[in-house]
């Protein structure tokens, strides 16, 4: 309960908080308050936003409600955000748990190829995935979720580091537990909240990484993606600068709220961080 | 000498992370649809399969996964990154012409960033919690949850468009030549959007960093001797904690050079630069896969260098690192 007193007494924390919810109520309500498909033709192109009531946020190129696409495209990006999330902290916890239980050659492996992976560029990664296995929802989700698992993983691992050898793990293995369980049943829920706290930060890179694929044509078209309606905003730029600013603002307004809800929650659970 | 050694040392560890990449890569690659020749076929406008066999066989491509892994691997090792159907050039001659906007590009901002990272990180440590302390810190997160692309379109419509100040895209000038000094003036011109565009999310992340790492160190005792010998507060600042408080901003360029790079990618394709970066999208849109798999390596390449060079730096600032070896 101190936590969640904490938490409530930052303003920065509370703001995000706000604004998080208000993206979630977003996506929720928008079939309910656009029941039509967002990419259908809904009017006359490149109308201006407050100019006609029926569509308070303009339209776009072709004539599509940009109010509609953006509530769609709340969906996408915390579908895509939060599944390449959880996929990202699977691996991560995956690989740093083995590496940090064990140490040794097995920790040796394991950090080796996060090592690769981290030096290799995030975005040219997404690249060589999205042109092997071509860019539906599925498959970019998955990829975005792959390139973002190595800063996890060394974080399980250095929790799994200094938890190791504590007295309740020492405790286990006298009891005769197996490692499994006693990386599974003992030490991942001690390591676990530092690494949840940090999805936050992942979630909040996924998804930039999408909405710049998404701005590049190279995630998936058939889907109202904020990203794709920038990159489409892109072709009018010089006059009808609205179709590519009000998404844009929409994404930026999301990930800072994921960062602050994070920094919020991290500021909450570890006061003695915060107090320096 | 223990400078060179350590150089050697941390040269010789990033070869094993260098061949795991291209292992990876070229499997990754197996798996996609289609080979160089499907592509080169279609591009001749289709072809017999008797061809189609024969190019192959040219090529390599019948032969078993791990021989051609391991002639691809023995033709990196000569710096030979095979031909590129899509450009009709060597894949070394493509990746060396697009190189240097990128590289002067990632300078210019990684100094953009640096600079006004360290100048407002220590203007909000030295005022914490104070009004200007708020602002920075909250422009910084702004800043990094901007995404870059868009920044980059919004700066075009104001300073290209409307202001009409700076060039909306390009490397320079095509229309008119430039020579000498004033060439140089022209590409910095087309760089100066570019730059603030991809400097910005570092220029927030080195500005948290800084912040953090200042706040550290002022409370460190040896600054509070510095203070009890009667040191002016700029002396103490920029001899005694600055010094203290740069190497986890130095850190932090090895570990962003690889996002850095990334983020190339997309605002070399904003701004029309003839980059690395917008080679990788060409690439990708063109599945020029052998130029893909080249820019992979190169980038690798690149992502090493900078570590490296950053490591020999920060046994510079920091004399234990390579005494404790």
């Amino acid at each position: 309960m101190d936590a969640v007193k904490r938490y409530f007494r930052s303003p920065a924390a509370v703001i995000g908080l706000v604004l998080l919810l208000l993206v979630i109520a977003m996506a929720a309500s928008a079939t309910w308050l656009y029941p039509r498909d967002p990419l259908a033709l809904a009017g006359r192109p490149l109308v201006w936003p407050f100019a006609n009531p029926r569509f308070p946020l303009g339209t776009d190129n072709s004539g599509r409600d940009i109010a509609a696409q953006i509530f769609y495209g709340a969906r996408i990006s915390l579908l895509i955000g939060g599944v390449a999330t959880a996929i990202a902290i699977a691996i991560g916890v995956l690989v740093g748990a083995f590496a940090g239980y064990y140490g040794g050659w097995v920790d040796n492996i394991l950090m080796r190829i996060t090592e690769a992976f981290q030096t290799l560029p995030n975005f040219v990664l997404l690249l060589v995935l999205v042109a092997v296995f071509g860019s539906t929802l599925t498959t970019v989700t998955i990829a975005v979720g792959f390139v973002s698992w190595p800063a996890p993983a060394r974080l399980t691992r250095a929790e799994f580091l200094s938890l190791r050898n504590r007295e309740f793990v020492q405790a286990g293995r006298t009891l005769g537990m197996k490692d499994l369980q006693l990386i599974l049943g003992e030490i991942l829920p001690n390591a676990l909240p530092p690494v949840i706290v940090y999805a936050s930060v992942v979630m909040a890179v996924a998804i930039l990484l999408e909405s710049a694929l998404a701005f590049l044509r190279l995630s998936d078209p058939n889907v109202a993606s904020w990203g794709n309606l920038i990159g489409l905003g892109r072709d009018v730029l010089r006059v009808q600068w609205y179709v590519s600013a009000i998404p844009g603002v929409a994404i930026l307004v999301t990930v800072l709220a994921v960062s602050l809800v994070g920094q919020g929650l991290n500021d909450a659970l570890n006061p003695r961080l915060k107090s320096r | 000498m223990r400078i060179l050694s350590l150089a050697g040392r941390r040269l010789a560890a990033s070869i094993p992370t260098l061949v795991l990449i291209l292992i990876g890569v070229f499997l990754l690659l197996q798996l996609a649809p289609g080979d160089t020749v499907d592509a080169m076929m279609a591009q001749m406008g289709g072809g017999d399969a008797a061809t189609a066999r024969e190019l192959r066989h040219f090529y390599g491509l019948d032969l078993s996964i791990p021989l051609q892994l391991a002639n691809y691997l023995w033709r990196l090792v000569r710096l030979d990154l095979g031909f590129s159907s899509i450009y009709g050039k060597p894949v070394a001659t493509v990746i060396l012409e697009r190189l240097p906007p990128t590289l002067l590009l990632m300078t210019a901002s990684l100094s953009f960033a640096f600079f006004f990272g360290l100048l407002f990180g220590v203007f909000a440590a030295r005022r914490v919690n104070k009004w200007p302390d708020t602002l920075i810190s909250t422009l910084g997160l702004v800043f990094y949850a901007t995404p870059s692309f868009w920044f980059g379109l919004m700066a075009i419509v104001v300073f290209s468009i409307y202001l009409q100040w700076l060039p909306p895209g390009g490397f320079e000038d095509i229309g008119n030549v430039h020579t000498g000094l004033s060439r140089m003036l022209d590409i910095a011109g087309h760089l100066v959007l570019p730059t603030l565009t991809l400097g910005l999310i570092f220029l927030a992340i080195y500005l948290r960093i800084m912040r953090a790492s200042m706040l550290e160190v002022l409370n460190l005792d040896f600054v509070r001797t510095a203070r009890a010998k009667g040191l002016d507060e700029t002396h103490v600042i920029t001899r005694h904690v600055l010094r203290n408080a740069l190497l986890p901003m130095v850190t932090l360029i090895g570990l962003q050079a690889g996002t850095m790079l990334g983020g190339s990618v997309v605002v070399e394709s904003v701004f029309s630069l003839p980059g690395l970066g917008r080679l990788a999208y060409e690439s990708v849109v063109q599945r020029d896969l052998n130029t893909l798999l080249g820019i992979v390596f190169v980038s690798a390449l690149l992502v090493i260098a900078v570590n490296f060079i950053v490591d020999l730096l920060y046994a510079r600032l920091d004399p234990r690192i390579s005494a404790e070896g």
